[in-house]
């Protein structure tokens, strides 16, 4: 066990150690914008997962919540707030709005909640797209400058990218802190055993309500940071497509799992770039993709390596019938 | 005074559609408890097949060209369900993904047929003019909408709630192990079901095409409709989706025409209200 925990540092270190130096790696400008995009909707994606893989509550409404978080810092700057106003504004607005969207997907679970978020993402697009008075409708607003904080400049990639990713590891953290809490613990007893939470005496209408916030509060930085990076926000942002978008790192990643979404994030950020590079038609292979990895690999990428390389290396070892009997005693 | 005349029967006349939409993504969601996602894209896929086959160089009559639009999208559907969601029965996280995927898919395909711009099928000649009812004239098409959502409701509430099918149903639903048992083959209820939503959604997409346009985009303008439908009526309620289209149908074109803006937060009122003082919907069972 001391050696397993031995090599998850060294890789979290190694890891480190290539996100902080990929800039000078990259050297191109492009690359580098891509990985900041990575990163942001990494962030997205390990606040989704909370809902997803922790809670057990799917959401199709998390676009909304991201647009909400973008739109707030955009309009702000636009009427000629400071930065640390609209930024505070944005995050204050998305978890505003997240407690409205929790106390209205909360009155059910399952497939009630998603039907619920999806309806209310719809309307946050729709006020998008409509309100042209408040929100420009279809041509978006614009935002002239990226914020300057500790008056270092961001407006060049690779100090975009860096910042990204000092926000990234912030939550990363958060998460890793989150999953291991008693709180993670009981949240993770909400999604497997409601009666029994209930019966212990467990609250589980606001241990969800809670998650939703957290939740919540990292999809508006996540969104803000997007705002930021793109220095434009449309009503496209709010799109279903963003939710599901959103959704397929999750699940193609694997849920309930901190590796997960972000290297589902990387793989549909990698892949819509280079596909929408050669064809345009981007919506039909992520619809592909969704229908196979549902039909062939539905426990999600990285849980599905981790299984295949576990028993590759023992199997090579000690033989597969030991190793069966391993991860049964394991899951006692 | 002629405008709100105009507004109520136009609002009328988009109740009627949502039912023919909402009442078969009530019964799959409500029966099966499947959460539908490519509800509205069979809708807009319909109503494109309609599109083509309303073109003047099919030139179907609009009543078989909505028959069969209904037909094609019935099978397209069924085979969706009989080999791929069928495998995933009970598990919700998998359908969602696997609906939305196909949703997106049908979207595209559709757009690389019909391409990105709006079509309109121009009314069948039959049903051009207006009716003159106490001094007022009411564009016979909107009417004919309403009329065929009645004739739909009363069939399949006779269809539910009368029939040796509707039975079969209701008892795979309750009790699928136990209606296997006594020999129904619930299964292939289920595809049926399916499919018959399916049609139903096209059928509807083809009624709505003269009167909407059909465009991208239209699938997830519908969906959402469907859903709050489905939200306020309650799921698997055939009276709730009635009653649920007609409020959606009022608030959607008065609030379009009052307030522009906020046509959108309008229709998301009622939502609210009816979630926070009753969460199963007004005449639905628990979701």
């Amino acid at each position: 066990m001391t050696q397993s925990t031995a090599v998850r540092w060294g890789v979290v270190a190694g890891a480190s150690v290539v996100l902080l130096t990929l800039p000078w790696w990259l050297g191109n400008a492009y690359y580098i914008n891509v990985t900041s995009q990575i990163l942001i909707f990494a962030i997205l994606a390990l606040a989704l997962n909370v809902l997803v893989g922790y809670a057990g509550l799917v959401s199709l409404g998390h676009a909304g919540l991201f647009a909400i978080a973008g739109y707030t810092a955009a309009l702000l700057l636009q009427a000629g707030y400071g930065h640390v106003a609209a930024a505070l504004a944005a995050i204050a607005v998305t978890i505003v709005a997240s407690a409205v969207f929790g106390v209205l997907a909360l009155r059910a679970t399952g497939i009630g909640f998603l039907m619920i978020t999806l309806a209310i993402g719809q309307i946050i697009w729709g006020v998008a797209y409509r309100w042209q008075s408040l929100t420009n409708g279809d041509n978006g607003v614009n935002v002239s400058t990226r914020p300057q904080p500790f008056g270092l400049s961001l407006s060049k990639a690779d100090a975009f990218y860096l910042a990204t990713l000092v926000v990234f590891a912030l939550a990363i953290g958060t998460m890793a802190v989150f999953v291991r809490s008693p709180f993670g613990a009981s949240v993770r007893g909400t999604r497997d055993q409601e009666r029994r939470m209930n019966a212990l005496g467990y609250n589980v209408w606001l241990i969800r309500f809670f998650v939703i916030l957290i939740s919540g509060f990292w999809t508006g930085i996540a969104g803000l940071l997007f705002v930021y990076y793109n220095q434009f926000i449309s009503p496209q942002v709010a799109a279903l497509t963003t939710s599901a978008e959103a959704l397929l790192m999750v699940i193609s990643g694997g849920t309930a799992t901190l590796l997960g979404p972000i290297v589902g994030a990387a793989i549909v950020v990698i892949m819509k770039n280079i596909v929408s590079a050669y064809i345009v038609r981007w919506n039909m292979v992520l619809g592909i993709i969704f229908v196979l990895i549902i039909t062939f690999m539905p426990e999600g990428l990285v849980p599905g390596a981790v299984r295949l390389s576990r028993w590759g290396w023992r199997g090579v070892r000690t033989g597969r019938k030991e190793v069966l009997a391993e991860a049964v005693g394991e899951r006692k | 005074m002629s405008l709100w005349i105009t507004l109520a029967v136009n609002s009328i006349a988009l109740g009627g559609l949502l039912f023919l939409l909402s009442a078969g993504f009530s019964l799959i969601f409500g029966l099966m408890r499947i959460p539908n996602l490519m509800h509205g894209s069979f809708f807009m896929l319909g109503a494109f097949l309609g599109v083509t086959l309303l073109d003047r160089r099919v030139d179907m009559n609009f009543w078989l060209a909505a028959l069969l639009s209904g037909m094609i999208t019935a099978v397209i559907a069924g085979l969706i369900e009989r080999f791929l969601l069928r495998r995933l029965e009970g598990q919700v996280l998998p359908q969602v993904l696997l609906t939305l995927g196909f949703a997106f898919i049908i979207a595209d395909v559709c757009l690389m047929i019909w391409t990105g711009d709006p079509w309109q099928p121009p009314t069948p000649p039959h049903l051009r003019g207006a009716v003159q009812v106490a001094g007022l004239y009411f564009p016979l098409y909107r009417l004919v909408i309403v009329a065929v959502a009645v004739v739909v409701a009363i069939a399949l509430w006779i269809m539910v709630d009368w029939t040796r099918l509707g039975a079969m149903i209701r008892a795979g639903v309750d009790d699928a192990p136990m209606a296997r048992v006594i020999g129904i083959k619930v299964s292939r209820l289920f595809t049926l079901v399916f499919a018959l939503g399916g049609a139903l959604a096209a059928f509807a997409g083809v009624m709505g095409a003269p009167y909407l346009s059909v465009y991208p985009g239209l699938d997830f303008e519908m969906l959402p409709l469907a859903l709050m439908v489905v939200i306020l009526g309650g799921s698997g309620s055939l009276l709730g989706a009635l009653v649920g289209s007609f409020v959606i149908g009022f608030l959607y074109n008065f609030g379009q025409a009052m307030f522009p803006d906020l046509a959108y937060v309008i229709l998301f009122l009622p939502m609210l209200l009816v979630l926070v003082l009753r969460p199963q919907g007004l005449f639905g069972r628990p979701l």
